[in-house]
């Protein structure tokens, strides 16, 4: 019973974060808990064979599947706040206690008896006693979960299937829509800005500054703007100043040879360049080029 | 011998629990896992009855209902996957074409 007593905190604590977490990804984290514990438990109960299948089919295969329709559907898959039919998590919370209050009051009239125990039946073999019931008695039941097995992968693979109705796009296709978008809506042909070039930061979650100092929202991925995880550009422009700062002063890389020295001075000179740009047109024409 | 009657009060346990997250959360694969929550509460009663009992019905029981729960499995992503698609939008409360 120390098991018992040990992880059906746990589970409950892991169920209940279910109901309160916000991301399907922790969901299903927390699913894990509960569905490794509840394996432990079957072997607490003399059940090896359901303890084995409970982690490779639960929690190696179903969460598994889980987690790849979490990655599948993305990011905008987070629970909204908003009810959309009013009172409705009221009265499913009550309805809950309801159920709970119902559950108890029936447990609470029955009385199980002394236990039995499997010492009887598991003889021999839990796994062979199982097998020994599951080919006699319920062989009917057995052969019909193999037709219950294939409708279910004929029908995840005609639901997943998606017809093609329109011809592949192909290069010239590709191309020649880049250059009908650039015509009619003035979209830029080219690839999308790369994230983050400038003096300090390369990172993929900074967004590129334009020549006015803004930050060019094409330039992160989607995905993360999304997440919430992209950094404010506004504080790497001051950065910016003190790189240009720090490049403007006299002692640049005085200590190195010819090569270093050739170096900074090429970076002194662009952004000096790209400063006097940059008073010259506040918000003007500069953006529209570089978008 | 020890008594079974905790592993049935943990399993009405995580049932209720199960129940309240289906009625209550909005994505349709968190409504989806709390499904196997029930599920999984329910197979856990199977085979404490199953000792309960002496017997081994309970976890041969148990073990068709994880089998049925894998092919649900296969077949609710697929229809849920199905419906992203279509609508981008895994929450229940979008899919209401056939509300009127």
């Amino acid at each position: 019973m120390t098991a018992f007593w040990i992880l059906a905190p746990i589970m409950v604590i892991a169920a209940l974060g279910i109901l309160f977490v916000r991301k399907a990804v922790h969901a299903a984290l927390l699913l894990a808990v509960v569905m490794i514990s509840i394996a432990v438990l079957y072997a607490v109960l003399e059940a090896p064979f359901l303890f084995a299948v409970q982690i490779i089919v639960y929690t190696g295969a179903i969460l598994m599947l889980f987690l790849f329709v979490v990655m599948l559907v993305g990011v905008d898959a987070s629970d909204s706040v908003v009810e959309t039919i009013r009172g409705q998590r009221v009265l499913a919370v009550l309805a809950g206690l309801g159920l709970g209050v119902v559950l108890a009051v029936g447990l609470s009239q029955i009385t199980l008896g002394t236990v039995v125990g499997l010492e009887n039946a598991n003889e021999g073999g839990n796994v062979e006693a199982l097998a020994n019931i599951l080919f006699s008695r319920y062989v009917f039941a057995f052969e019909t979960t193999s037709a219950l097995l294939i409708t279910a992968a004929v029908g995840a693979m005609v639901l997943a299937h998606r017809e093609r109705l329109t011809p592949k796009a192909r290069q010239p296709e590709t191309a020649a829509q880049r250059m009908r978008d650039y015509a009619e809506h003035g979209k830029h042909p080219g690839p999308l800005p790369s994230p983050g070039v400038y003096a300090r930061h390369n990172a993929v979650d900074t967004p590129a500054l334009l020549p006015d100092g803004s930050p060019a929202p094409t330039s992160v991925s989607r995905v993360l703007t999304a997440r919430g995880t992209v950094r404010s550009a506004p504080a790497f422009a001051d950065d910016i100043e003190d790189v240009k700062a720090a490049l403007a002063g006299p002692d640049g890389g005085a200590s190195s040879g010819g090569d270093q020295s050739a170096g900074s001075g090429y970076n002194t000179e662009n952004p000096s360049t790209s400063a006097e740009t940059r008073e010259s047109t506040p918000g003007g024409e500069e953006p529209e080029v570089s978008r | 011998m020890t008594d079974v009657t905790p592993y049935i009060v943990l399993s009405a346990i995580l049932f209720t629990i199960g129940c309240v997250g289906v009625l209550t959360r909005r994505n349709a694969i968190v409504v989806f896992m709390c499904i196997e929550l029930m599920l999984n509460s329910c197979n856990l009663a199977l085979v404490a009855f199953a000792k309960q009992h002496g017997n081994l019905d309970g976890q041969i029981a148990a073990f068709f209902v994880m089998v049925v729960a894998a092919a649900e499995v296969v077949v609710g992503l697929a229809i849920i996957m199905t419906i992203f698609r279509t609508r981008r939008s895994a929450s229940v409360d979008d899919a209401s074409l056939l509300k009127y």
